[in-house]
């Protein structure tokens, strides 16, 4: 432990962290050069026990350096979470990572280098930050409400080595002008530049010690303390939220019930009863793309929201611009088409009808989809996998691509498989795939695959005497994120208040002036001349110091003003 | 001519600007670093020789091998005048002199600069009108704004005195990003895609771009300063032994920070003074980034529903955060202060540029608005 003036001394200006290097609190100039400065004294084995050894850590923790080296262990810790995939991000690429790399993969994953910023390690890390911020800044807090209730901190006994200085002969007693000063320096009563304390020195001399800038310390202990609130609303956030994800066809409605989700994630802190009671139904999607680059330019959903014992509200909902609704917020994730479709069995009874969403795949919607039919009233189920082309443009004979994302010319190609679709098992299926193993694919008379054809209107024979197929229109689908977070406005507040804390504690200077006034001449007291001495000290480096001093000498000579003046500055 | 077309060649004739100016800068430098060292060799060779001189005339009155009340420096025993002292301060003999460069190159230089700002700036508004948005919207018009700030930046800081090193610097990455924001990052003006449509593309870009350019400014500053700071206590590994790779440390002795080819550091500010500006600066490119921060996640939480995701850009924007935020710690700590706390401006500067380039090209995630 490398002892300094703060820790073996009592420090009459109050708690300083370890480490810290503060001219200014120590009320000493700066001292000169500016290599490494007061390696301090030897290290020294404390034989205090357990209690001394639990202040000692509790010490090293709160001080400066451990700070230090903590922030560059976060800074390092968060850099893994850009270099391998991330569960909570993109699980599939873990998944592929995982397979990819059998031997590594499983170390890292036990190791937590998929789930970084949730892991034993960086979470540690930040925990330990916050506990060293919070032993930091709490006793630094008391401190600084001492000293805005305290007086400022009395003139030193030499001026020569301050950073800025100035000197004046002035009419009046040391008292007079003392008097003068602590008002120049004070300024108005609702604009106070500087807090003044005037002293009588004794033997006809006075001092004038005055301090600015409180907003400085001020905003640094805002700045750490809303950092603390931060992370407190971002924990009863991620406890309390619920978010879930929802695809709606056009035309369709969803109820804001767990059961309507394709997915959804909550808080342990949720509960299902909070779901506000509402329907959203899509009433219609509209999208729009540059003719040229085919880039997306628009995307606007138009909903009807019904809320219990209300008529239903029309409303919109586009990317950058969620909807509010009852306490969550509804954002436009993606969208897409659903091909609406009619699937009879031989003896001309639906066996499925709906519109079934097809995911888009690349910037004109080449999308691919699954539509199954396992509700057959006799023989195998079937399963339709396949894509959908927008505006398909033959390319070769069989072979078609989509060239614009609008649906000007759709087109729908589906293989045919039968068999058993798995579905009866219980186990939890993708919509979007066909799970091939209990499956035939439908081959024709030449054993090649079948694919089915089909435009908007078109009724096609399944094979081997399946049925029919009838594609009956085209709707959209947009998928919708609905979320709800309380801790929202506490997290924007506290990160605010930081901001404005570190604007104030990177800009404001903080400052301290000290005049010293003595009876001019050997006459003493009764000369009516007064000579005063000047000194300046600022936090940190500060231009605007000498300036600052020059300013309040010559208010202060405003009334004397052929007084003579030898400002000396550096 | 689409307006689109005269952007680029306003830009192309930014970048022409800022060449000249960079090399105007470059060769004010060398003229003055030619200036010091012959100073420097000759107040050595003076020194030398009065020292000879008196060693001589010590050694008359005393008498050879006699014990010399008269202290000979060290490095005056020396035959090769280039050995610099092995310790001690170079301070007395080498107060700081505002002295200017030869006014000619530092006019071109300053001119070009004001030139290259005036064309740039022309052009990323021009490059906005034909785009019909704000124009920070890909890799390509980051690049322009970023530099148009950092030149702004250096011309300010530039405004009273020149300082031809941070000219060197800030310049020199200013063409380079230029030259590649024309020739790798360039694609069309063109509207953007719908969760690009919001007014934070101009705060939240905008702030984010002119941190960096203020982050441009300050690193160079951070550079000098420990030059300065090295000269200043006469630090220098080039002039201990390198054991066995001593060879090659006599081979770049000359370039060392105590020797004469780095005299004309006597003509900057010292290293107390670089420090505060670098500090200023930083400080006001670390709240700009705060900033930048804030209004991300404000914007994501409209956008993509969430304000914190760990997206690879947020997460170097975070890692760059903390790293300037562990300098503003470091220049308050005690045996940080000063070099070592400029360490972490370097840092901090090269994950602000990791993460305009490598995350922006090379890793996918949300922010894939390179364009390309």
């Amino acid at each position: 432990m490398t002892r300094d003036r703060q820790t073996t001394e009592p420090s009459p200006r109050g708690y300083t962290p370890e480490g810290l290097e503060d001219a200014f609190s120590a009320g000493q100039p700066p001292a000169d050069g500016s290599g490494p400065r007061g390696a301090g004294a030897a290290p020294q084995l404390p034989s205090l026990g357990v209690v001394g050894w639990l202040r000692w850590a509790w010490r090293q923790l709160t001080s400066m350096r451990v700070a230090l080296l903590l922030l560059m262990l976060l800074a390092v810790a968060a850099v893994p979470g850009t270099v391998f995939p991330q569960r909570a991000q993109d699980p599939d690429k873990v998944a592929t990572y995982l397979s990819d790399h059998p031997d590594l993969g499983p170390l890292l994953d036990r190791l937590g280098f998929f789930g970084v910023y949730s892991s034993v390690w960086f979470s540690a890390i930040y925990l330990l930050l916050f506990v060293s911020l919070v032993g930091c800044i709490l006793p630094r807090s008391r401190t600084h409400l001492r000293a805005m209730r305290g007086r400022p901190p009395r003139a030193p006994r030499r001026f020569d080595r301050f950073p800025a200085q100035a000197s004046a002969e002035l009419d009046g007693t040391p008292e007079e002008v003392a008097g003068r000063a602590a008002a120049a320096l004070g300024g108005p009563r609702w604009w106070r530049r500087f807090r003044v304390d005037v002293r009588d020195e004794g033997r006809g001399v006075w001092s004038v010690a005055a301090e600015r800038g409180y907003l400085r310390e001020t905003g640094n202990l805002v700045f750490h303390l809303a950092l603390v609130g931060l992370l407190v609303s971002v924990a009863t956030g991620q406890l309390l939220h619920y978010r879930g994800q929802a695809i709606i066809v056009e035309g369709r409605a969803f109820a804001n019930t767990q059961s309507d989700y394709d997915s959804f994630e909550s808080g342990s802190g949720f509960s299902a009863s909070s779901l506000e009671p509402f329907a959203m139904r899509l009433d219609s999607f509209e999208s729009s793309f540059d003719p040229d680059t085919l880039q997306s330019r628009d995307f606007t959903a138009h909903v009807t929201i019904t809320e219990p014992g209300s008529e239903g509200v029309q409303q919109r909902i586009k990317v950058n611009h969620p909807l509010d609704v009852a306490g969550a917020k509804v954002y436009l994730q993606g969208n897409g088409y659903a091909p609406q479709v009619t699937v009879r069995d031989p003896d001309g009874a639906v066996t499925f009808s709906g519109a079934v969403p097809f995911l888009p795949q690349d910037t004109v919607y080449t999308s691919q989809g699954v539509i199954k039919v396992p509700d057959v009233t006799s023989g195998p189920q079937i399963g339709l996998q396949g894509v959908l082309l927008p505006t398909a443009q033959q390319v070769a004979d069989g072979i078609y691509r989509s060239v614009d994302p609008q649906p000007t010319d759709p087109l729908l190609a589906l293989a045919v498989w039968t068999g058993d679709l798995g579905l009866d098992d219980g186990v939890p299926q993708n919509v979007y795939q066909l799970d091939e193993t209990g499956l035939t694919q439908s081959l024709d008379d030449e054993g090649l695959p079948v694919t089915l054809y089909l435009r908007p209107g078109d009724t096609v024979d399944l094979p081997d005497g399946l049925g029919t197929l009838t594609f009956d229109a085209l709707p959209r689908f947009v998928a919708l994120d609905l979320r709800h977070d309380p801790s929202l406005a506490w997290v924007l507040t506290f990160a605010l208040l930081a901001f404005a804390g570190l604007a104030t504690s990177l800009f404001v200077p903080r400052r301290r002036v000290w005049l010293r006034l003595r009876p001019a001449g050997d006459e003493g007291p009764g000369s009516g001349r007064t000579v005063v001495t000047a000194a300046a000290l600022a936090r940190g480096d500060d231009v605007g110091l000498q300036a600052e001093l020059d300013r309040a000498m010559d208010r202060l000579r405003g009334a004397d003003v052929d007084g003579p003046t030898g400002r000396t500055g550096r | 001519m689409a307006i689109g077309d005269i952007s680029t060649l306003l830009v192309w004739g930014a970048a022409t600007a800022f060449t000249i100016a960079l090399i105007a800068y470059t060769s004010a430098l060398a003229r003055l670093a030619e200036a010091t060292s012959t100073e420097h060799r000759a107040e050595r060779a003076a020194r030398v020789a009065a020292a000879k001189q008196a060693r001589a005339a010590a050694r008359e009155t005393v008498g050879a091998g006699g014990p010399s009340g008269l202290v000979v420096p060290a490095d005056v025993d020396a035959e090769d005048a280039d050995v610099a002292p092995r310790s001690g301060r170079i301070d007395d003999a080498e107060p700081e002199r505002p002295m200017t460069a030869p006014s000619a190159t530092t006019g071109i230089a300053r001119t070009t600069t004001y030139l290259g700002i005036l064309l740039l700036g022309a052009g990323i508004v021009l490059r906005g009108v034909a785009a019909g948005r704000w124009p920070t919207a890909n890799m390509y018009e980051f690049t322009l704004v970023g530099t148009f700030v950092a030149a702004v930046v250096l011309a300010v800081v530039q405004r009273k005195r020149v300082i031809p090193f941070l000219g060197v610097i800030v310049m020199g990455i200013g063409v380079l990003a230029l030259a590649l924001g024309l020739l790798v990052f360039y694609v069309q003006a063109d509207a953007v895609q719908p969760a690009l449509q919001s007014y934070w593309l101009i705060i939240h870009v905008g702030v984010a771009i002119t941190a960096t350019g203020i982050f441009t400014v300050a690193f160079a500053t951070a550079v000098l300063q420990v030059l300065q700071d090295g000269r200043e206590t006469g630090r220098s590994h080039l002039d201990h032994p390198w054991r066995s790779a001593d060879g090659l440390r006599r081979s770049l002795a000359r370039w060392r920070v105590t020797g004469p080819a780095w005299s004309w550091l006597r003509t900057v500010p010292s290293a107390r003074r670089l420090e505060a500006l670098s500090f200023r600066l930083n400080a006001i490119g670390f709240v700009l980034w705060t900033f930048t921060l804030i209004g991300g996640a404000i914007w994501a939480e409209h956008a993509w529903g969430r304000y914190w995701g760990w997206d690879p850009k947020e997460v170097g924007t975070f890692v760059a955060w903390v790293v300037y935020a562990a300098y503003l710690h470091a220049r308050t700590t005690r045996g940080w202060a000063g070099r070592k706390a400029a360490y972490f401006v370097y840092v901090g500067y090269a994950v602000v540029l990791a993460n305009f380039t490598v995350v922006n090209l090379f890793v996918t995630g949300k922010h894939s608005y390179s364009g390309l």
